[in-house]
């Protein structure tokens, strides 16, 4: 590849703040020479061929709400600005995929890799994104988009290549996990965990796709799609939540040194993608406390594996973001 | 099949052998078996045992064993021998309890056989931690299955193990 290679960031979020800062220091440091050529927010943007001063261009936005010319917009980046990766860490809306999808499509036809941790594109349209990107020779990468800094799906593309996978389980909801271990440890009541979670930030304000079990269901959903080769979507999973989980049932499995815990699953044989509740032994390795992401995977040949991690927040996104990017740059 | 008897000896060196040794020839395979050590008034000693032993041979070995003075006091024939343990949360009371249960009980290789419920102390949804016991895997994941579909019209929450036959 290139020796100075430009990449660009839509979205200013804590996330792609996290991106520009990290291979801001990056740079300064001289361990890599990734320098960023446009960044975007929901109102403007900036394009620098040569590299913008971040630091100057992140106090701006802290100032002004704005990081660049409100004349200017991530579709100007995507159609017009230099860049060889595109970092799309807009908003995710896991019903349209808009604008991203649009935007990802546009980059990769442009012949640019695209690293994304922005769940729509890839839950809703990641055949047709990973065609394009083929046809154009370009990477599309999202590790960020499933269990935050656990690298899932690069363990599951390179690290145990040659294994059947004959089952993967997985807590792939921090929110989720954090109110069913508050309610086993401290025998609070769902909507007293729930109000717990909220207050500390663990639960969004509406924590509906949570609770419902959607969110951890889009993630069944990637990674059917991506590592399993399956063609799915959420209206072929049977999704069940956990409002209905009550404390009693919690104090009725500790009688027998089990608990209750929301998994996403995948038997592939089986076609079996289901996220629900599930009874686990206290001992077994998915049994995470607080926000924690677990993921077990069941193999032939590497046996049982078990990661853990953190699942979500801006850091571990950005660590799965920045990865993705050096394996481009790595493999490229 | 699974068989459980208890038998009644003479508290003598040696019978213990002598009682076991008809079981192996008929082909069973012993799984426990638990001696007692204080004669009765008699000066017989009971045994526990458990054996593994396919159906046809039960009523040879009954033969066996009485022609060497061994007194059969009780035999079971264990069928139910696969268990799962699930959670069922819902208003279990008000939509017929019994009836849930009769669901699984009436297929005949799948029974509720121990159940616990947790009632709320308002009008909420119950909790009730079920065993459900059948005669093999495929006949357990029946009657897992049967429960999902009773969950699902009588609108419970069903929460089965990892993994799990089901
Ligand atoms: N945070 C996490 O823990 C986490 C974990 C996994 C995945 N993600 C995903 O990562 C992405 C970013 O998350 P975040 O936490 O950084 O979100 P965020 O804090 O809400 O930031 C979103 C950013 O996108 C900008 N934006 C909105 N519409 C845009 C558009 N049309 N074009 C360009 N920029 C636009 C916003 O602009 P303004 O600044 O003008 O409002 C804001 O800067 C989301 O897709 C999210 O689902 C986040």
């Amino acid at each position: 590849m290139k020796s100075q290679i430009r990449i660009a960031v839509i979205g200013l979020g804590a996330v792609g703040r996290g991106v520009v800062t990290t291979l801001d220091r990056m740079q300064k440091e001289n361990t890599s020479s990734c320098i960023i050529s446009a960044v975007s927010d929901s109102r403007s943007a900036c394009i620098m061929p040569d590299g913008i001063d971040i630091e100057a261009m992140l106090a701006q936005k802290e100032k002004t709400g704005i990081c660049g010319d409100p004349a200017l917009s991530s579709r100007d980046i995507i159609n017009s600005a230099p860049y060889d990766i595109l970092v799309e860490v807009s908003p995710t809306d896991v019903l349209s995929a808009e604008p991203a999808t649009e935007y990802i499509r546009a980059a990769l036809a442009r012949g640019a890799h695209v690293v994304t941790s922005n769940k729509g594109p890839i839950a809703l349209h990641y055949q047709e994104l990973a065609t394009l990107a083929k046809k154009h020779h370009v990477s599309l990468r999202y590790e960020a988009t499933v269990a935050g800094a656990i690298p899932i799906l690069h363990i599951l593309e390179h690290d145990i290549i040659g294994n059947k996978i004959n089952a993967l389980y997985g807590i792939l909801n921090g929110t989720c996990n954090y109110i069913l271990t508050r309610m086993s440890e401290e025998g609070l009541t769902y909507p007293q965990a729930l109000e717990e979670a909220r207050k500390l930030g663990y639960a969004e304000a509406d924590p509906q796709a949570d609770v419902e079990g959607t969110d951890a269901a889009i993630k069944v959903v990637i990674l059917a799609n991506t590592i399993f080769q399956k063609s799915i979507s959420l209206d072929d999973m049977s999704i069940t939540g956990i409002e209905q989980v009550t404390d009693d049932a919690l104090r009725l499995t500790a009688g027998c040194d089990t608990t209750i815990r929301l998994i996403g699953e995948i038997i592939p044989d089986k076609n079996i993608y289901r996220v629900s509740p599930q009874i686990l032994p206290k001992t077994h390795p998915l049994v995470v406390d607080g926000s924690l992401n677990a993921i077990t995977l069941k193999t032939d040949l590497a046996g049982d594996l078990t990661f853990i991690g953190k699942g979500a927040g801006s850091f571990e996104t950005t660590s799965a973001i920045v990865s993705d990017i050096f394996y481009i740059l790595q493999s490229g | 099949m699974q068989v459980s008897m208890k038998l009644s000896l003479r508290d003598a060196p040696g019978n213990l052998v002598a009682a076991l040794i008809p079981i192996s020839a008929a082909g069973g395979n012993i799984k426990t078996v638990i001696h007692e050590h204080i004669p009765d008034a008699e000066g017989n000693v009971a045994v526990h045992v458990v054996i593994e032993i396919p159906e046809e041979q039960i009523e040879p070995l009954k033969a066996d064993l009485a022609e060497n003075g061994i007194t059969i006091i009780r035999l079971g024939k264990e069928r139910l021998l696969w268990r799962e343990t699930v959670i069922l949360i819902g208003h279990l009371i008000y939509t017929n309890l019994e009836d849930t249960i009769n669901r699984v009980d009436d297929t005949g290789f799948a029974e509720v056989t121990y159940i616990t419920i947790a009632m709320p102390e308002m009008k909420g949804p119950s909790s009730a931690q079920l065993v459900v016991r059948a005669t093999g895997p495929d006949e357990l994941a029946k009657a897992i299955e049967i429960l999902r579909q009773v969950a699902q019209e009588k609108d419970f929450l069903l929460i089965v193990p990892l993994g799990g036959v089901a």
